[in-house]
């Protein structure tokens, strides 16, 4: 029981230390600290991963659950702070603390020179705690609380370099963007509530598999919820509350419409991108949804849309990142589109191959974001793709590590077999579950997939070939200067290595091959009907191999493109200069929102305050009422005039009133 | 716990204070450290001495209890006093409050020192009174005596527009009020006592609660304030004292919620469910709108006292969507914001001693020169956003969790407040804590010194410790509010099958 509370709560000792006391004890101190924490707790991890996945549970048992501190009790709801340690739980640790502890040992040497470390590594493992709360949630609530606390710890991270303004509002966006994404996951608890009586996975896991009335029940259109004015049988009210529990997935991971704040989030220091913005935060939306999948698997309009979301996003974030000169932005665009194949994979109902692809990803991603740390820690803080080349020779680790994250993002391997680098596995499952699945969009996502896989080959071998090929474009001082990085920035990259090259054929059967159900044991839940992994084995080899062909034509295109004939894509631009706008400024979404959203909401603002409370209640509340005593008095003040006979006509007056008034009353 | 009167001896104390203060002269730096002395030791003492309140409470109790009751004035109406498990946490807060406000106030305020800690002190007694009073004139004497200090201290001790906000906030409670007391005498005549409890058990005629009903909530929603009746608030807090910006956001505001929840609900549930509707919309405009406000703002008090009435809304929200999350969720944020927004308007205070501005566009780059007033700033300033971990989460999500039962409409809109107070408070912050330090007038500020650090930082283990194990505040409050929402569903439940065959 110990064990599990330490590789939560270590992290966060760590950023006590670091944080309060950083200053006190100096920033080698502070590094070492949070990083000895870290690696413990990542050794620790595997221990529970090895346990967890491949050892036996006791009977009857799904998960271990270990209470730690009660928290809200009000009426029905009931939720405690404890952990929840399932293989779902125990894939997400090793993915946690292996990438955190790296991302740790890397930053040593890429922070080295910065004043503010002690504080870095205190946000880096908050980070990390807030994660693990997360992803050892056992309720909703917890879950919402490690989901925000990631929130936060990424704000305070990407605008860690707060004299820039771009990274402060970057910062900004990049939380106000997840709180959209929040407010549905909000709504979607207080629905779960309501339809469940509780917020704890136990009881909602266990209601949900019988929660559906039977085909034809008498009860089968009872409505349940009213939901927004609209009234809800049970199956309609399952839907929509994970389509509200959806949203939040979709603000964290970046989804399309929700994606804007991750390309702006590069702000932040390269080994935060790395950890947060690749391997861990960004997928937190994915593990919420494997996490419910017994109330998304009920649900088939809801799993419908999750598909199109993915597949749209997929496809979206690879055009752009086609045409992206920053280092960082075409990474980051990348992860974006990789989380839509994720996505696309749960949304067909094959969670297993999500999970794979998010814990392989996690590696090649982790591994591209600091390799292309080490190229700008090289290169004296550049970032323009356009300012580099030819660093093959000056920086050759950084250049080969580089290559293994291409390989492996790009999906290389033998199709039909199990022999491939890690994203060849775990994409290509995701493509073929696309393909075997029966939902309506099913074909669609599919094709958007393969096209995707296109793109990423090109981008990703653009990226290499403007970086690392041809002839230098940096100016002469910068590219002599350039030096390969320290080895506590390399150390990290070749273990991301080993992960990008085995971890998919280590793992292939257990997550999504023959071992997969005693591996899983019931923490991913499957219905009766699907079998979208079985099927997914049976597709037809044309299937299986169009990934990698698609893989093939993107390389070649980008090899033409930047080495063969340099000249072309100037050539291309410039033909097709609307296109290549359209995809250079991200298809306007930052133009479009800040028109619909910021300006109209700035204006709303400023009108209500102005003509609202300033203009309307306050000129007709108090000081209309102010105004009107000030007339009142001022009219008694002329009649004040001091002159006797106006005094005594006005006494005249009340005298003859007051007859008038008794003759009439004494008639009556 | 004997027979010694705690309540009374609780809310009295600060009076031992006062006299203490008068016969002290003030000249001098020893006068002057005198008084501050006084005062600190006096709200020091109170608020220990509240805590033996809090010691002594059984929570399994749903009733009144600590009851003191002597007659008072003939007719009926007496010196009666208690707490249950909606009051007694206010009376905690309101102790809690008041030695960080005679600490605020320590260079802050030049002139009239004895004066100025004078009318707080008798504040005190006055906001406490209210939360133990169980007698309904006693407890009108106390609501409407506390306008007097308060309006005092503004007027007196306040900024350049003092009096225009001085009167304004006079203008709108007393009008409240006045209703209020008409609704009062009518209680009087039809339950034939002032009692609250024994009021508590009357029922009374439909009809006539609803004119009751709208005369109590027209004096409580000022109090909220709620909108459209908040403009006096913006106003009151940006030329109020700092630590008056603390009891008013921390204490003052928290009235008019007590009061919906001591009479409204209870005592007129049929008008309460019959005009729920109304204050939910009344409660989602003012989330809504006054965010929106909020984030235009140009002075930072200005943007805080917005924010308060958004925050508000969700309380009443949560009161009328009468059921345990509901209700909770609002006590629980009521005392959450009470020290949230206490110890805001104190961050605004550390830098206004400093440079004597509240205008946004006069600062930036703090973080440079004031990291630990920046982490200050950032832990209230999520709180305010309503993070887990921090005690607005918790109330905020109750009280949505409540709403959502009651209307889903309701909870939609009023989910936007997620939204969109991330908005205001962040862009806030951006603005006055991050960035390069290049204003002339800021490069030299000094970060927090030992006071204010002694101010700030049991608020935010506070804020801290009640978002992690609010455990201590819904166990107090659960017995209470269980009686209180079952009874109201019962009488609502009557009521329908009642009109269900007259009609």
């Amino acid at each position: 029981m110990l064990l599990y509370k330490a590789i939560v709560f270590l992290p966060l000792i760590g950023a006590i230390i670091a944080g309060l006391f950083g200053n006190s004890i100096g920033a080698k101190a502070s590094e070492y600290v949070t990083t000895g924490l870290m690696v413990v707790a990542a050794a620790l991890s595997w221990i529970v991963f090895l346990n967890v996945g491949f050892g036996h549970m006791g009977e009857g048992e799904a998960a271990l659950k270990v209470e730690v501190l009660r928290w809200i009790q009000s009426g029905g709801i009931d939720v405690a702070w404890s952990l929840r340690i399932d293989t779902l739980t125990a894939v997400m640790l090793i993915v946690v603390n292996s990438v955190s502890c790296l991302v740790h040992l890397y930053s040593i040497g890429y922070m080295h020179t910065d004043p503010h470390r002690p504080r870095f590594f205190a946000y880096l493992s908050l980070f990390t705690f807030a994660m693990l709360m997360l992803v050892t949630s056992d309720n909703l609530l917890q879950m919402f609380f490690g989901w925000e606390g990631v929130g936060l710890a990424s704000y305070l991270l990407i605008g860690f370099w707060y004299k820039k303004p771009s990274a402060t509002a970057a910062a900004m966006k990049a939380f106000i963007v997840n709180r959209v994404g929040d407010f549905g996951f909000v709504l979607g608890i207080s629905g779960v509530f309501v339809l469940f009586g509780s917020i704890n996975f136990d009881t909602i896991f266990s209601a949900a598999t019988t929660y559906l009335p039977a085909e034809g029940a008498a009860n089968a259109s009872d409505v349940v919820i009213t939901l927004f004015g609209m009234h809800l049988d049970k199956a309609h009210a399952l839907t929509a509350v994970c389509l509200l529990l959806f949203m939040g997935a979709m603000g964290k991971s970046a989804q399309f419409l929700l994606h804007t704040w991750l390309p702006d989030a590069m702000e932040g220091p390269t080994p935060v991108s790395a950890l947060i913005h690749a391997a861990t935060m960004v997928t937190a939306g994915v593990f919420l949804v494997a996490r419910m999948s017994p109330l998304f698997e009920q649900s088939h309009d809801a799993l419908t849309f999750v598909t199109l979301i993915g597949a749209i996003t997929a496809f979206f974030a690879a055009t752009v990142g086609l045409v992206q000169n920053d280092i960082k932005r075409v990474i980051a665009y990348s992860t974006c589109s990789q989380l839509g194949y994720m996505f696309v994979s749960l949304g067909v109902g094959a969670y297993g191959a999500a999970v794979f692809h998010l814990f392989t990803h996690a590696f090649f991603k982790a591994l591209l974001f600091l390799g292309a740390g080490s190229v700008i820690h090289a290169m004296h803080h550049e970032q323009d793709m356009r300012f580099m080349g030819g660093l093959r020779s000056k920086i050759p680790v950084t250049f080969w590590t580089m290559m293994i994250g291409t390989l492996a993002i790009t999906g290389v391997g033998i199709p039909g077999t199990e022999f491939g680098f890690a994203g060849f596995l775990s994409k290509d499952a995701i493509i073929e579950s696309a393909y075997a699945s029966e939902l309506p969009v099913a074909g669609f996502a599919f094709t958007l997939l393969v096209i995707a896989a296109l793109f990423t080959s090109f981008y990703s071998w653009r990226l290499v070939f403007l970086t690392f090929f041809g002839q230098t474009r940096a100016d002469h001082h910068t590219y002599d200067h350039a030096h390969e990085s320290p080895k506590v920035m390399l150390i990290p990259l070749f273990v991301l290595s080993a992960g990008a090259i085995l971890a998919g054929m280590v793992f292939y059967g257990h997550f999504v091959g023959e071992e997969q159900a005693e591996f899983w044991k019931g923490a991913i839940f499957y219905g009766p009907d699907n079998h979208i992994l079985e099927e997914a084995h049976h597709v037809p080899f044309w299937v299986k191999s169009s990934p990698f062909f698609a893989m093939l034509i993107g390389f070649v295109t980008a090899w033409y493109m930047y080495i063969k004939s340099p000249s072309t894509p100037k050539v291309l631009a410039s033909q097709h200069r609307a296109l290549y706008n359209f995809l250079l400024n991200k298809w306007y979404f930052d133009e479009l929102y800040d028109l619909l959203f910021v300006r109209s909401a700035k204006a709303l603002g400023r009108f209500f305050w102005k003509k609202g409370d300033v203009g309307f209640i306050d000129a007709y509340g108090p000081n209309g009422v102010a105004a009107r005593v000030v007339d009142v008095t001022n009219r008694m003040v002329r009649l004040q005039s001091g002159y006797l006979y106006h005094y005594a006509f006005a006494m005249l007056l009340g005298i003859a009133a007051l007859v008038t008034w008794m003759m009439l009353g004494s008639s009556f | 716990m004997t027979d010694w009167p705690i309540l009374s001896t609780v809310t009295f104390l600060p009076l031992v204070g006062v006299v203490l203060l008068l016969l002290m002269r003030e000249d001098g730096a020893n006068g002057r450290r005198n008084i501050l002395n006084i005062s600190l030791l006096t709200t020091v003492a109170t608020f220990l001495l509240s805590l033996l309140i809090w010691y002594g409470f059984d929570n399994a109790n749903p009733g009144f209890q600590m009851v003191e009751s002597h007659p008072w004035l003939g007719t009926g109406i007496g010196y009666r006093v208690g707490v249950d498990g909606i009051s007694m946490l206010f009376v905690i807060l309101s102790t809690f409050l008041m030695p960080f406000c005679v600490l605020a106030s320590w260079n802050a305020i030049e002139h009239r020192l004895k004066e100025y800690m004078i009318a707080f002190l008798i504040l005190e007694v006055l906001m406490v009174g209210v939360f133990v009073s169980l007698d309904i004139v006693l407890f009108y004497v106390f609501f409407e005596a506390g306008l007097i200090p308060m309006f005092i201290i503004i007027g007196v001790w306040g900024g350049k527009d003092r009096v225009y906000a001085s009167y304004k906030f006079f203008l709108y409670t007393l009008l409240g009020s006045v209703l209020m007391l008409l609704a009062i005498m009518a209680m009087y005549w039809d339950a034939g006592t002032t009692d609250i409890t024994k009021l508590l058990a009357h029922n009374f005629p439909p009809q006539m609660q609803m004119w009751l009903w709208l005369a109590f909530f027209a004096s409580f929603a000022v109090k909220m304030p709620m909108w459209p009746v908040h403009t006096w608030l913006p106003d009151a807090h940006v030329q109020a004292p700092t630590a008056g910006s603390v009891i008013l956001a921390g204490i003052l505001l928290k009235l008019g919620g007590y009061g919906l929840l001591r009479f409204s609900l209870p005592m007129f549930p049929v008008a309460s469910d019959f005009f729920a509707p109304m204050v939910f919309a009344l409660s989602v405009i003012a989330i809504i709108y006054t965010s929106l406000v909020a984030m235009m703002q140009e002075d930072i008090k200005k943007l805080i006292a917005y924010s308060s009435v958004a925050h508000m809304g969700y309380v009443t929200m949560g009161i009328f969507a009468a059921n345990q999350q509901g209700v909770q969720g609002a006590i629980f944020q009521m005392i959450s914001h009470g020290f949230v927004s206490g110890a805001l308007f104190l961050c605004v205070g550390v830098v206004y001693d400093r440079t004597h501005t509240r205008e946004i566009a006069a600062y930036g780059g703090l973080v440079n020169n004031m990291p630990k007033y920046a982490l200050a700033f950032m832990v209230f300033t999520m709180a305010n956003v309503g993070l887990p971990g921090t005690s607005g989460f918790i109330g905020e999500f109750l009280t949505l969790v409540g709403a959502f039962r009651a209307n889903t409409f309701v909870a939609l809109f009023a989910a936007t407040g997620v939204i969109l107070s991330a908005a205001y408070a962040l862009w806030l912050y951006r603005r006055v804590v991050f960035g390069a330090l290049e204003k002339e007038s800021l490069k030299s500020l000094l970060d927090l010194s030992g006071r204010e650090k002694l101010v700030l930082y049991p608020l935010i283990a506070a804020t801290i410790f009640f978002g992690v194990y609010p455990a201590p505040i819904f166990d107090a409050t659960a017995a209470s509010v269980d009686q209180l929402v079952n009874h109201y569903a019962v009488a609502v439940e009557a009521a329908h099958k009642v009109a269900a065959l007259v009609n």
